[in-house]
């Protein structure tokens, strides 16, 4: 019997077919992704990473429901206008606690793995409300709702909370100072700025937007920006550490 | 026509259905009174209205019918079921248009940056999911579930499975179309590209989409003939490898079940890998093995010319599945993603070529002895120009994957072009051929309204085309190029600013050619409309001319 015969069997049988069809289109993603949850390899120890603090973590929410990640990638390639552009290529470390990652596939705009610290709030803030009046020849779109609206400080709890299900080693102490924690962080005349320290290692505390009273969407989305790529001391980071 | 009395009833179905929409659209009165976020609420609200409205339809629809449902065959032809058919393939139209013109929003706003307008809801990180998935899912999608249904019953020769069935798959996509589509405007994704719906959408998806597994494969199951046409084996594939797709990369954690945010479960890198394992090959399953398996039906239909090689056909179809599940790492090359992965990715990405090209050149050579069509007949042209530009991209793509080419396009419009060469030339034009041929079929017309808009429709869209895949091959490699520039003294030459400044007439090349491609869209839909409103019936085979089979 021929080949071309015995291929009637799934050209006959819709089950045998579909069953076919399932174990042909399995073994790529098995193969590809299994493997990636158990190398130890795949995620390299290194230290300074830690998961984002409340005001952070709405900063982030914010940048995921603007569509930020459709511009900015968020990965330095190992290449060597982009170290020199960028910083240090970004370690697998540094976005294992994003859910989801924010790697990226355009840029539009340019790399966000390490903008933090790199330029002053204030500049964020002028440019988040209107890239062109610091970068003349900016496409990107201006965000001026974002001052406007305030965050709500009880509400990240919950969002700690899923994301410990999920695998973040938010702590029970964390969690429950969340909202204390989102407020703490962009009022430095805040007495619980101090705890707040504490909890989250090299988390800055500072008035992002400029402004008293609850944290604005300008407050929390300057605090993720001002963080990324800062977590890691590339200083006193040894990349042969992980060499076997 | 009578029918023997027989006493009237719900089916089953029916009064399930109704019962079920019922009970649903009370819980989404109850989720959107206590919502934690106002999209949650409309889309809360939104579903509560539409299970009305199904629930009255239903009801509606049982006192309107005779008390026997639709019969199977009448005098010895199969009875087939047309409704489900012309409301996808009007859909397809509808959101084609719609995604076009978002796609051309947002071209002209990389161009001018001043139609942001500042505004949440009009900015391009909004706009642009609702581009893609407009074009992807609402019209590719649509488009596929009207020739799939179409298909599978004529090659078949049985009625299509389920009464209400059907139209709850068609009706139940466009309703996820409308939750996805609002949903983005509102803020509400989860930021995975070609999956951005949020945790309920996802839900309600996976639930049609088994509906639609169950009625493709029932309609399988009855039919009269002993084989299985190849172009179902592709539309099987692209049903079955979606479900396993949309479930591996989506499962989330919802922060609460009144509330619209969720977490993803993978994070990091297993959640790159996921998410461009679903990305590449929604690629390959939902734009490539659904579309060709339109190729295989619609090309040889419509050259009245046999698929050129069977056997070719047969390799072509377990090559081209089994290898492009390994292709996603090519979209994280020199990322944080282990090397190995990224090699693996690489070489399967480069093998593709082949089934890709196999699958061409088996559309191509069916139109062996009768290539002189391609001067008379416009709608096989356009046919024919989806499976040539197929051949480009499916070179270009494993070319791309390279890691020292990649290392240069990507993250530049090179992927862009890329992209728009497959969804527009291939995708966009297969598409069109398929409803040309599909509407006059679905609501029994002669033939189309003019063949000469056709022509122009072919012309103006190709042209639109060509503007916005040079512009992107252009702009792309230049842009990659000053990246990684460097002066005499070892300086980097370029600040970043100024190779985006350098993107600008390109832009606004490509934004006139989206303007093309919707010019020409909107000719195909004047066409269509007149087809259905003015065209001449087709007159059916006298029944006693039927042979006996």
């Amino acid at each position: 019997m021929s080949f071309w015969t015995r291929h009637q069997v799934f050209e006959k049988n819709s089950i045998i077919l579909v069953v076919g069809i399932l174990l042909v289109v399995a073994i790529g993603g098995l193969v590809e992704i299994t493997p990636l949850f158990y190398l130890k390899s795949t995620i390299e120890k290194v230290d300074g990473v830690r998961p984002y603090t409340p005001l952070e973590l709405a900063g982030r929410n914010i940048y995921v429901r603007e569509g930020c990640y459709l511009c900015h990638s968020q990965m330095v390639r190992p290449l060597r206008d982009e170290v020199e552009r960028y910083g240090h290529f970004s370690l697998a470390a540094e976005s294992m606690y994003d859910h989801p990652f924010q790697w990226g596939s355009k840029r539009t705009g340019p790399d966000l793995a390490r903008v933090g610290a790199k330029y002053s709030d204030d500049w964020h803030v002028t440019h988040l409300t209107n890239p062109r009046a610091i970068v003349p020849q900016s496409v990107m779109p201006g965000y001026p709702f974002l001052s406007k609206t305030e965050v709500d400080p009880d509400a990240i709890a919950g969002d700690m909370r899923a994301l410990k299900t999920v695998g973040v080693p938010y702590s029970d102490e964390q969690i429950a100072n969340a909202a204390a924690d989102l407020k703490a962080q962009a009022d430095p005349d805040n007495a619980g700025s101090d705890a707040f320290t504490k909890r989250y290692a090299k988390a800055v505390v500072r008035n992002f937007d400029g402004k008293t009273g609850t944290p604005t969407e300008m407050d929390a989305l300057v605090a993720y920006l001002q963080m990324l790529g800062t977590l890691v001391d590339f200083k006193i980071y040894n990349e042969k550490a992980n060499l076997r | 026509m009578s029918q023997p009395s027989i006493s009237k009833s719900m089916t089953i179905g029916e009064s399930g259905l109704a019962v079920v929409f019922a009970v649903t659209a009370f819980f989404c009165v109850i989720a959107s009174a206590k919502a934690l976020d106002a999209p949650f609420a409309f889309h809360a609200a939104l579903s509560a209205a539409a299970s009305v409205a199904a629930v009255f339809v239903i009801v509606n629809r049982y006192f309107e019918r005779p008390a026997a449902l639709p019969p199977q065959e009448i005098n010895g032809r199969p009875n087939y079921n047309m409704g489900p058919i012309k409301f996808s393939a009007f859909m397809a139209v509808f959101w084609g248009i719609a995604g076009f013109l978002v796609g051309l929003i947002i071209a002209s706003q990389l161009a001018w940056p001043a139609l942001n307008f500042d505004l949440p809801w009009t900015s391009f990180g909004r706009l642009r999911p609702l581009h893609t998935s407009a074009v992807i899912f609402a019209f590719g999608g649509n488009v596929l579930i009207a020739t799939s249904f179409y298909v599978v019953q004529k090659s078949c020769r049985a009625r299509l499975a389920g009464d209400l069935a059907p139209w709850f798959v068609v009706v139940g996509y466009n309703f996820f179309i409308l939750i996805a589509g609002t949903g983005y405007l509102l803020g509400v994704t989860q930021s995975k590209e070609y999956a951005e719906p949020e945790w309920y959408a996802d839900l309600w998806l996976t639930i049609v989409w088994v509906v639609y597994l169950l009625v493709f494969l029932a309609t399988i199951f009855k039919r009269k003939e002993p084989h299985i046409f190849v172009a179902n084996w592709f539309y099987l594939a692209f049903i079955v490898t979606i479900a396993v797709l949309h479930l591996g990369n989506n499962p989330a954690l919802p922060v609460s079940v009144f509330g619209s945010k969720s977490y993803v479960a993978w994070g990091g890198i297993q959640d790159a890998m996921f998410q461009w394992w679903y990305g590449h090959n929604a690629v390959g399953f939902f734009l490539t093995a659904g579309f060709l398996a339109i190729m295989y039906y619609f090309v040889p239909k419509r050259a009245e010319r046999p698929i050129y090689s069977y056997r070719l056909s047969i390799v072509h179809f377990w090559a081209l599945i089994f290898l492009y599940i390994w292709a996603g790492p090519h979209h994280l090359h020199y990322t944080a993603l282990p090397d190995w992965t990224q090699t693996l990715g690489m070489t399967f990405s480069i093998m593709l070529w082949m089934p890709s090209w196999g699958g061409m050149i088996n559309g191509l050579m069916t139109l062996s002895g009768a290539w002189d069509k391609l001067r008379t007949d416009p709608v096989l042209r356009m046919l024919v120009v989806s499976v040539a530009f197929y051949g480009m991209s499916t070179f270009e793509g494993p070319m791309m994957s390279i890691k020292v080419v990649n290392s240069l396009s990507h993250y530049t419009d090179w992927t862009i072009g890329h992209v728009h060469s497959g969804a527009l030339g291939w995708v966009g034009f297969v598409s069109f051929g398929a409803l040309y041929c599909l509407v006059p079929w679905a609501w029994n017309r002669k033939g189309l309204y003019s063949l000469k808009l056709v022509n122009w429709h072919f012309w103006v869209a190709t042209l639109g085309i060509v503007l916005y895949i040079s512009a992107m091959w252009v702009s792309g490699i230049l842009q990659g190029l000053m990246w990684r520039a460097y002066t005499s003294l070892g300086f980097l030459e370029y600040s970043f600013i100024e190779t985006v400044e350098a993107m600008h007439p390109f832009y606004i090349i490509r934004a006139a050619g989206g303007g093309l491609f919707l010019i020409g869209s909107l000719i195909m839909a004047y066409n269509l409309w007149m087809t259905v409103r003015v065209g001449e019936a087709e007159v059916q085979m006298p029944v006693a001319l039927q042979p006996a089979e």
